[in-house]
């Protein structure tokens, strides 16, 4: 090598670092406001349902066995979390298990269904999300807050929709983010808090419901008709059950999710 | 002393009398271009070094702690090159890790650039360009792993390059000290096969092979069991190295140590390994976040096997120089292979 390109190949090392040091400086705020993720398609017009006519599911979801005990977490390592310090992958009391997700799985046939115009909203408060577990129909509006005095990234890890991660400081508007295809237990994790976690479920329809924590739900203002109901939990997997209503019929499906000794 | 030994002794003699023969030990040949040794460009080197194995333990801290995109953007963090963000869960882990990388990079380019200033050997000169380029990799992998939201491919390459640069760093600490620059190689030919050169070759090969199955398993691209019973075979090819170096070649220092540091760490890091599955996939599988003998044993799991890659490197380099395939049996064997691709 000699000094003359010994010179060339220095320069060029130089200037790399002065190019990497320039696309660095270009400051990038990371709190801006993406555009709506949902496709920008118009969407059909939805099925009529008579409304006379429509039946309720509602019920209650059970653990069979004895529950396990709700592992601490240790938010020590941020003092602004203070909140319920346990975690929620299976909440059980007195045998109710809540954060199941119900919705019907099949059934509907090619109906479809106006999107609310309403977001739902999902918070972050205590370093938790809160609901632990969301429903929402696909392209429909989910407002992001975040009410703790920390700053928070929302970190969606889909299988069928765009992944995203972006930050959240304290004091900050809420982000509007939407999902375009259905996709079940969806988990959304904080990466700056490795303990918070969350799952939305992405529904073609509005018949869709999460268990309280006395373990029931209600899904209201289904038409007649033979369905599928899917009952979902994070740790204890898929149940399914066939079910028939009548026209104005309300009816109880149970159901209950055994003990696999997790 | 074997029969094969004491063939190689005589032949050494024989090259140190006419070295203009051509078939002088390799060692040599890279001494062909005279050398000055420099304490301060060896420091330097050696100081890059080790702050890339810094740089390595700040990045499997990242890995263990789940916090590789606490900081969603890149080049900056939070819209800034270098303002220090708020302080606490992830961030620290991910913040610390992009400042010392940062600080790696101008530490390779001072080095890069020393090096092509004070070095006479070209192939040298040559190779502080190549770390330099390697940096470069390492921190646009780095930055792609978070602008993709870390595929497993993509973060098991980054974490690949990271022990390829460290171990660059290391032959440049080692082809810049003392030993290297001054002293005449202590040279014995191999005439074993397979040969010693060869079995640190593929003891490089098979950590490298298992350095990519234990960062898809890290990084969730792939089951545990490829990585552990990779293990299994890495952990035969190293000791029948070892042994080989140690039996045979136990009097050359510069093979000796390298072969007992490389032995000891297989010991340590399959103690390691062993320690980093049980807090990881046995205790850990229902953990709610990562917990401190989880992060411990993994991170020291992740340093020490970048140390063992880095050490059979080394013992690749000193094989190379100082126990040499004799010319004798290279000429027969390209003999044997010229008759029989006529025939």
């Amino acid at each position: 090598m000699n000094s003359k390109r010994g010179w060339i190949i220095a320069i060029s090392m130089l200037a790399a670092c002065a190019l990497l040091l320039i696309a660095a400086c270009n400051k990038k705020e990371s709190t801006e406001q993406p555009a709506n993720t949902a496709t920008e398609q118009p969407a059909p017009a939805a099925t009529p349902i008579d409304p006379a006519t429509v039946a309720t599911i509602d019920g209650t979801v059970k653990f069979d066995g004895t529950a396990p005990k709700p592992a601490k977490i240790d938010m020590s390592q941020d003092p602004a979390c203070k909140g319920m310090n346990e975690s929620e992958n299976i909440v059980v009391d007195s045998g109710d298990l809540a954060n199941v997700f119900v919705y019907v799985k099949d059934g509907l046939g090619n109906r479809t269904f106006d999107v609310p115009k309403d977001a739902i909203e999902l918070d972050q408060q205590g370093c938790k999300y809160h609901p632990h577990v969301l429903g929402v129909m696909a392209g429909q509006t989910i407002q992001i807050k975040n009410d703790d005095q920390t700053t928070h990234n929302i970190h969606p890890t889909p299988k069928d929709n765009r992944e995203w991660n972006e930050s959240q400081p304290p004091s900050t508007a809420p982000l509007e983010k939407s999902f375009a295809r259905e996709e079940i237990m969806l988990p959304v994790k904080c990466n700056q808090h490795p303990w918070m976690k969350m799952y939305i479920n992405v529904v073609k329809s509005p018949f869709y419901a999460v268990t309280d924590k006395s373990g029931k739900y209600e899904i209201k203002g289904l038409p007649p008709g033979t369905y599928t109901i899917a009952f979902v939990q994070e740790k204890l997997g898929e149940q399914d059950q066939q079910v028939t209503v009548g026209p104005k019929e309300t009816k109880v499906v149970d159901q209950s999710f055994k003990d696999t000794g997790m | 002393m074997s029969v094969f030994s004491t063939v190689g002794c005589a032949a050494a003699a024989v090259l140190e009398a006419k070295p203009s023969h051509g078939l002088e030990p390799r060692g040599s040949i890279l001494k062909a271009v005279p050398a000055k040794y420099n304490p301060a460009h060896h420091a330097f080197a050696v100081f890059t070094a080790c702050a890339t194995l810094v740089v390595i333990t700040a990045g499997a801290m990242v890995t263990s702690n789940d916090a590789g995109l606490s900081v969603p953007d890149w080049p900056t963090s939070f819209g800034y090159l270098v303002k220090v963000p708020h302080f606490v869960g992830g961030v620290r882990y991910e913040w610390s890790h992009r400042m010392v990388a940062g600080t790696l990079l101008v530490l390779t380019l001072g080095i890069a650039l020393s090096t092509l200033l004070v070095e006479k050997r070209r192939w040298l000169r040559w190779l502080a360009v190549a770390a330099f380029c390697t940096v470069i990799l390492q921190a646009t992998l780095g930055g792609m792993t978070v602008l993709f939201f870390q595929p497993p491919w993509l973060s098991t390459a980054h974490a690949t390059v990271a022990q390829t640069f460290f171990c660059v760093a290391v032959a440049i600490a080692l082809f810049t000290g003392r030993k290297w620059v001054e002293e005449q190689p202590q040279v014995e030919f191999d005439s074993r096969r397979p040969s010693l050169f060869t079995l640190t070759l593929f003891s490089v090969f098979v950590l490298y092979v298992q350095l990519i199955l234990g960062g898809m398993f890290r990084h969730h691209g792939m089951s545990w069991w490829p990585h552990v019973l990779n293990a299994l075979f890495v952990s035969v090819v190293l000791a029948w190295t070892a042994v080989r170096a140690l039996s045979v070649y136990s009097r050359i220092e510069a093979v000796q140590r390298p072969a007992i540091i490389m032995v000891s760490l297989l010991v340590v890091q399959l103690c390691l390994g062993f320690a980093a599955f049980w807090t990881r996939v046995e205790w850990g599988r229902n953990a709610i976040q990562p917990e401190l003998p989880m992060v411990a044993a993994t991170v020291t799991h992740v340093a020490v096997g970048a140390l063992l890659l880095a050490t059979t490197v080394v013992l690749a380099i000193q094989v190379w120089r100082h126990v040499p395939v004799a010319f004798a049996e290279r000429t027969s064997r390209t003999l044997e292979r010229e008759k029989f691709t006529a025939a």
